[in-house]
């Protein structure tokens, strides 16, 4: 019974337009890019999982986060400390004056592990981090805000400020964060080498896997009686709380969940760069993941995917060719899809060529019925 | 003699509102038996939405008591007060635009409150049997799946409505339900609060005089944030302070 609802679910629309994202990333990108081109590809997916978690809390639930960043480096650090310590073995760090402790720990004289690093020798501790270290900080932040009732350009602009403190809290503090340069030269994970090729090709894999699994994790959000609360009260909040729901925890759950996201693609980034610096917790990393769930489609999760992959691209492109335009580029993208289409990709997806599946083959057409923005009960 | 405290469902006493000086509520007493139909009437700006916002916990007292079923309001949150039962319409009808008239009667529903509740929400036969009742009390039986913000404005209203019957407040308190409705919509919306009223306590703020006549019990007229007077509709119309100040312009 349960296999028959999964190849059902499979033919409807949605199910066909996940099987299409996994064929793409699964099976088109690795036959037809080059171990170089794929692991940029990954790199852009990374920011897809920021970008999903925008779906949900600022698409789905009208919370307008400008700090993704701050998520998505925290997931990073994490994995980038537990490298950095398997990499800093007294044996492969002899020649310090303190062996056994990262490197740029002993060029700022540091003499002893800091405390907080201790636990990142473990991989476990390090993958609960991973999730709880972000959704810690942005539970904090949402308990603070939500429960006195900040909202909206507070809100952006109080996570847009977090996000310029722990920068420069991480540039400043060198000797326990490695400053500016962040946590570099990472070399094996539990003595697995992970510059090779082979191996960026199977953290591919395990990003798409991981990337798969925030998908249905917020798919089922997106279709649960949660999922209409938080639309509900994006656009009538007080008709909600006069409904016995207490808004704030609600606005808090989201938050932390968008914060779990990001930071499991933090991780995933650290994997497959090989490091992680400030450069990708601050304001301008916080400003792209959000345009890339604009342009995506704020709406849709696999919006927010594609636009991840199709804005990177093109600053991959443009940055390669013309570095001074890019900035202004991205400027112009914002603006435009703000303005002219607010539902970005997904949207005139939805506008333009919905339609014409109508003229596919009939196994496309069986979820017509469900075709909107909004999801359907499954049939039990 | 008046009924004891204990017969009253909502006893408001000595009630007070300051928005920077200004008291939109000035120590304001209002009684409330279990059934009762009461209107609030009296001019614009009188403060009649404010004792709305009040009761609901929208509004914090400055001063006074709001004791409903023996519980005091003025200390709880507006999520609690609204799951100790007391349900409140606002005076723009406020739907969720997105949703079918289903999600809506559905979101309203009082299971899975909390976010793991609403997470393990199923829609099961009750939810559909309760959404289908009151689909059929506010007229909207028809436009169950349809997208809320396609309805008429009367039909907002009144689905507005059945989002607070199918929690099964003891009180429902409605601001200006009426207000912008067709002579048609008026008279199904009269018929619709009398099926309301058999089993509910209704607080109602409307302006609409003949509709006033048709559904009240009692009366409470309200001019610059008090009471003004009080009672069955003819001795309130024949009250000459209440001639002078809203009637009589
Ligand atoms: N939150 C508020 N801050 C300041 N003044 C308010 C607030 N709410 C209501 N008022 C004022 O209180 C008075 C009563 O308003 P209201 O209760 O809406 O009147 P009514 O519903 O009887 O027309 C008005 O003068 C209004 O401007
Ligand atoms: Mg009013």
């Amino acid at each position: 019974m349960k296999a028959n609802l999964f190849i059902e679910w499979l033919k409807s629309r949605e199910g066909i337009y996940y099987v299409l994202l996994a064929l793409l990333l699964v099976v088109v990108f690795p036959l037809a890019l080059d171990s170089f081109r794929l692991n940029m590809v990954g790199k852009y997916l990374t920011y897809a999982f920021a970008a999903m978690g925008l779906v949900l809390c600022w698409g789905r639930s009208g919370i307008l986060s400008l700090g993704q960043g701050i998520f998505f480096g925290l997931g990073g650090y994490c994995m980038a400390m537990f490298l950095k310590l398997e990499a800093s073995s007294p044996e492969n760090t002899a020649i310090q004056s303190t062996p056994g402790i990262p490197d740029f720990m002993d060029w700022n004289q540091l003499t002893a592990l800091p405390w907080f690093w201790e636990p990142f020798h473990s991989f476990s501790f390090t993958l609960i981090a991973v999730l709880a270290v972000p959704a810690l900080l942005a539970f904090i932040i949402a308990v603070a805000m939500f429960k006195r009732r900040v909202g909206g350009v507070y809100f952006a602009i109080i996570t847009q400020a977090i996000a310029a403190i722990l920068t420069i809290l991480i540039i400043g503090q060198q000797g326990f964060t490695g400053g500016v340069n962040g946590i570099t030269d990472l070399r094996t994970l539990m003595g697995w080498d992970i510059r090779t090729d082979e191996a960026k090709t199977l953290l591919y894999f395990v990003c798409v896997g991981m990337l798969f699994v925030c998908l249905i994790v917020g798919a089922w959000v997106m279709r649960s009686k949660l999922g209409r609360i938080l639309l509900a009260m994006r656009d009538q909040e007080d008709r909600v709380r006069f409904s016995g729901y207490d808004v704030a925890s609600f606005k808090i759950f989201v938050f932390c969940l968008a914060a779990m996201f990001a930071g499991v693609g933090g991780a995933m980034f650290t994997l497959q760069v090989g490091f992680m610096s400030p450069s990708f917790v601050g304001i301008v990393p916080s400003i792209e993941m959000v345009i890339l769930c604009a342009v995506g489609g704020r709406n849709s999760l696999l919006g927010a995917i594609y636009g991840a992959l199709i804005v990177n691209a093109a600053k991959t492109f443009f940055s390669e060719s013309f570095p001074e335009l890019w900035l202004y580029g991205l400027g112009v993208l914002f603006i435009a899809v703000v303005l002219a289409f607010p539902d970005g990709l997904a949207g005139l997806y939805r506008r333009y060529v919905m339609p014409l599946e109508s003229k596919l083959p009939a196994i496309l057409r069986r979820g017509n019925a469900e075709a909107q923005t909004l999801p359907v009960e499954e049939a039990k | 003699m008046s009924p004891s405290k204990q017969d009253f469902i909502l006893a408001v006493e000595g009630l007070t509102v300051s928005f920077d000086g200004f008291k939109a509520v000035n120590d304001l007493s209002l009684y409330l038996e279990p059934k009762e139909i009461r209107v609030i009437i009296g001019p614009n700006g009188a403060g009649k939405t404010t004792v709305l916002d009040l009761i609901c916990g929208k509004t914090k007292a400055t001063d006074g008591s709001i004791k409903f079923q023996g519980k005091e309001l003025t200390k709880m949150s507006e999520h609690n007060i609204v799951r100790a039962g007391v349900g409140r319409k606002f005076q723009n009808p406020s739907i969720y635009e997105d949703l079918t008239v289903f999600e809506n009667l559905e979101v309203s529903y009082p299971a899975g409150r909390s976010v793991i509740g609403a997470l393990a929400f199923k829609r099961d036969a009750a939810v559909i049997e309760a959404v289908e009742e009151v689909a059929e009390t506010i007229f909207l039986t028809d436009m169950l799946h349809q997208e809320a913000a396609l309805l008429s404005h009367g039909q907002k209203q009144w689905l507005e409505i059945g989002m607070l019957l199918i929690q099964k407040p003891d009180l429902l308190m409605l601001d200006e339900p009426v207000a912008g409705m067709s002579v048609a919509e008026r008279k199904k919306t009269a018929e619709l609060l009398r099926v309301i009223t058999e089993n509910h306590t209704v607080l109602v703020i409307e302006h609409d005089m003949q509709f006033v006549g048709d559904i009240a019990d009692r009366v409470t007229v309200m001019h610059q944030g008090k009471v003004l007077s009080e009672g069955s509709i003819d001795h309130v119309k024949q009250d000459p302070k209440v001639i002078e100040v809203y009637l009589g312009h």
